[in-house]
């Protein structure tokens, strides 16, 4: 820092430097304090208090006297439940799995230097523009079978298409995979192109000349260095997975009967419509758990390897 | 200086909160009657209240069914504000007056002798330990089978009076090309459904046991199996594209000629009425099968919860009063499509099937056959009716579950009380 011009004494310009460096390295720290104090209060707080309330007999009002695990052992006995955990397996895994993979495709195809790159990239990604329960109002009606797909295939002379999938207990799980999968790939593949384009050239001409063929390169090196990429995605579609409970609602209610119910759905229905709000809790945390017990220790291990590589 | 301040301070304090003497107290009202009808109704309501010299301030929270306006509600007792009346109905009146927010309405209750003028089942519902905490608002019947009798003729078959003649009359109407029970796969008709089939197999009195003592051994026994194989057998009848039907288009099949008969409360009334069809002549009101002389209730009523300010006492006072009152039973039941629940009155604007209803609704009080409905949350609290739902639900959407296996789940689903 310069000397200021004649006037003040020393003993001032470093009293003022000194304030004014301290402002300038606590301004981030002022900036940021409200928000922080927020989240620790809305978001930890409030786990906290649906922690609690897991513990207690909690039904149209909270209670705050501890009555053990009676909420879980209650939990663990509800058939619904069980639904809603095994949905959450199947919906999670196919959906995760297609968005990546469809994701990666439409991402290298696109990657290909072709002329309407611009113009593609837009049609796909639109889809995420829509909220959840557009998406499955419109998917609704598409697999509606009077109205929407098979209607139109039989109408085009196939009497004997059936697609009935969103009224068949077994498969209305697969019909919301559907959904979620078209509203989120161009998301995934906006990501995955992004990667793609940050690559360094370099390496791929080195290999080029080595003799590599283009399955070889993309599957040795292109594919490993996304893999930061995989992650990212991986964290927020498993977040979307998750929380899905505005494309259940809007897609089939929660299925015929309680068949394509989500751990979310569960436990709107049994706090606020059953009166239930301790049992409700019970699921919310077990929800938490199963994401604190995933994505821990994946990022653990990545700002590990990070750290190191 | 900082004297005069602080007292101009005080002062303007002062001023602000002497509010001026208002003749009447404001009453706040929760409610999802947001429809046309519906509507028009509150609004007789309101003019009532006006005509008293409250305010109303209206608090309508739509759609739902009124699962949204119940969130809204426990939001509001929460955070210490609760409104001044709230439409609640069946047992959750008694869960809510167990957490102690709800107030004493005996003496308006005596001042306009509810006692005499109410059953005592209906009343029941409305007090908690002994004493009204809500006031109830109209009554509707559930236990209803409505027929186009164009469709009955073409097919040669006849009303149907218990289940077995149903599963003939069933029979002729799909041997003809029509269908024979027009119905909604949603959870709480696949119930309305069971209900009615289960008061017909087993009668008012083990219906009483099981859905309203919630006795497992009622729940678990060999009536309930019995109810479900015949749930399985009129399963039969129901179309294939009834999965997630709203209950106003499965009425609207049976408006059409396409479907022979639909088991609906008398709500399905009204749309019969928008139709332009007269009971009797274009539709039938029967009740159904094996539920003659039985009256499956559903009433809505308003529960009041406790205030501080006493003119928002004698507000709630003046509301409970006001919908006890023979004017505004008949304004707002004829607009409805429900029957007043006041009994003795004049019912001379109501239509047929309206005073067919009210004429069962007393004699069935009298006999004991008067019971409430359990898929409409009279019955029992909302944990064991949801319970039940997923019971009944996952019945009718899994061919492979027996009516054994069904029975033992509504044995387990009356004791999750947590």
């Amino acid at each position: 820092m310069n000397q200021p011009a004649g006037g003040a004494s020393p003993a001032l310009t470093r009293a003022r430097r000194g304030i004014a460096d301290y402002v300038e390295t606590a301004l981030p720290k002022i900036v940021l304090g409200p928000t922080l104090l927020c989240a620790l209060i809305f978001v930890y707080g409030f786990i906290a208090w649906t922690a609690w309330l897991s513990f207690t007999e909690s039904r149209i009002l909270p209670r705050y006297d501890f009555a053990g695990l009676v909420q879980y052992i209650a939990l663990f006995a509800n058939d619904r439940w069980w639904t809603a955990v095994k949905n959450l397996g199947i919906f999670a895994g196919l959906f995760i799995g297609f968005c990546l993979v469809t994701g990666l495709v439409l991402a290298i195809l696109l990657d290909q230097r072709i002329r309407a790159e611009g113009f593609l990239r837009a049609i796909y990604l639109y889809p995420m523009a829509l909220s959840f329960i557009v998406t499955g109002t419109a998917w609704r009606w598409i697999l509606n079978p009077g109205l929407g797909l098979e209607h139109l295939v039989r109408q085009l002379g196939f009497e004997h298409f059936t697609f009935d999938w969103i009224v068949t207990p077994g498969m209305s799980i697969y019909a919301v995979v559907i959904a979620g999968v078209w509203q989120s790939t161009g998301f995934v593949m906006a990501l995955f192109l992004a990667g793609l384009r940050g690559i360094d050239d370099a390496i791929i001409k080195a290999a080029q000349v080595d003799g590599a063929g283009p399955v070889r390169i993309y599957g040795s090196i292109v594919i490993p260095s996304l893999r930061p990429v995989f992650f990212s995605s991986l964290i927020i579609l498993g977040h979307i997975a998750i929380k899905s409970f505005d494309l259940v609602m809007a897609l089939t209610g929660g299925g015929p009967g309680f068949s394509s119910d989500l751990p979310a759905t569960f436990m709107y229905t049994f706090a606020f419509n059953r009166n239930q709000i301790g049992l409700g809790a019970a699921s919310a945390m077990m929800m938490l758990m199963t994401v604190v017990a995933i994505i821990v220790p994946m990022i653990y291990s990545e700002t590990r390897r990070q750290r190191h590589g | 200086m900082k004297r005069l301040l602080v007292a101009t301070a005080l002062g303007a304090v002062g001023l602000a909160s002497s509010a001026p003497l208002y003749a009447g107290g404001e009453v706040e009202v929760l409610h999802w009657w947001t429809s046309g009808g519906e509507a028009k109704s509150v609004a007789e309501l309101k003019k009532e209240l006006e005509a008293k010299g409250d305010t109303w301030k209206d608090f309508a929270v739509a759609g739902g069914g009124g699962e949204t306006a119940m969130t809204v509600l426990k939001s509001r007792v929460v955070s210490g504000q609760p409104p001044t009346a709230a439409q609640v109905k069946g047992p959750q009146i008694q869960d809510w007056a167990a957490e102690g927010v709800l107030a004493n309405l005996d003496s308006t209750a005596q001042a306009g002798k509810w006692d005499s003028l109410l059953p005592p089942v209906v009343s029941n519902v409305m007090k908690y330990k002994g004493h009204y905490v809500a006031v109830p608002v109209n009554v509707h019947r559930v236990n209803w089978l409505w027929a186009n009798p164009e469709v009955f003729k073409k097919a040669g078959a006849k009303i149907p009076t218990n289940w077995d003649e149903f599963m003939v009359a069933a029979d002729k109407i799909q041997k003809a090309g029509f269908i024979a029970l027009a119905h909604g796969g949603q959870p709480w008709q696949d119930a309305t459904l069971f209900e009615s089939v289960a008061l017909g197999v087993g009668g008012a009195e083990w219906y009483r046991k099981a859905f309203v003592d919630l006795d497992p051994k009622a729940l678990n026994s060999p009536t309930m199996e019995k109810a479900f194989t015949t749930l399985r057998a009129v399963q039969k009848y129901i179309d294939k594209d009834a999965a997630n039907r709203d209950w106003n288009l499965a009425t609207a099949m049976v408006i059409n000629g396409k479907a022979g008969m639909q088991i609906m409360g008398d709500w399905a009334k009204g749309e019969f009425t928008a139709a332009g069809k007269v009971a009797g002549r274009d539709y039938i009101c029967a009740p159904a099968p094996g539920t003659k002389g039985a009256f499956t209730f559903n009433i809505d009523s308003f529960i009041m919860f406790q205030q501080k300010d006493a003119s928002k006492q004698q507000a709630q006072r003046d509301l409970a009063s006001a919908i006890m009152d023979v004017h505004f039973q008949e304004v707002f039941n004829l607009n409805k499509g429900s029957i007043p629940v006041r009994m003795g009155m004049n019912l001379d604007k109501f239509d047929q099937c309206a005073k067919d209803s009210a004429a069962e609704f007393t004699a069935s009080s009298k006999s004991g056959a008067l019971v409430p409905s359990f898929a409409h949350e009279m019955a029992m609290p909302p944990a064991p009716k949801g319970a039940m739902f997923d019971v009944i639900t996952a019945f009718m959407n899994t061919p492979s579950m027996t009516p054994k296996q069904a029975a033992e789940k509504m044995g387990a689903a009356s004791g999750k009380k947590v």
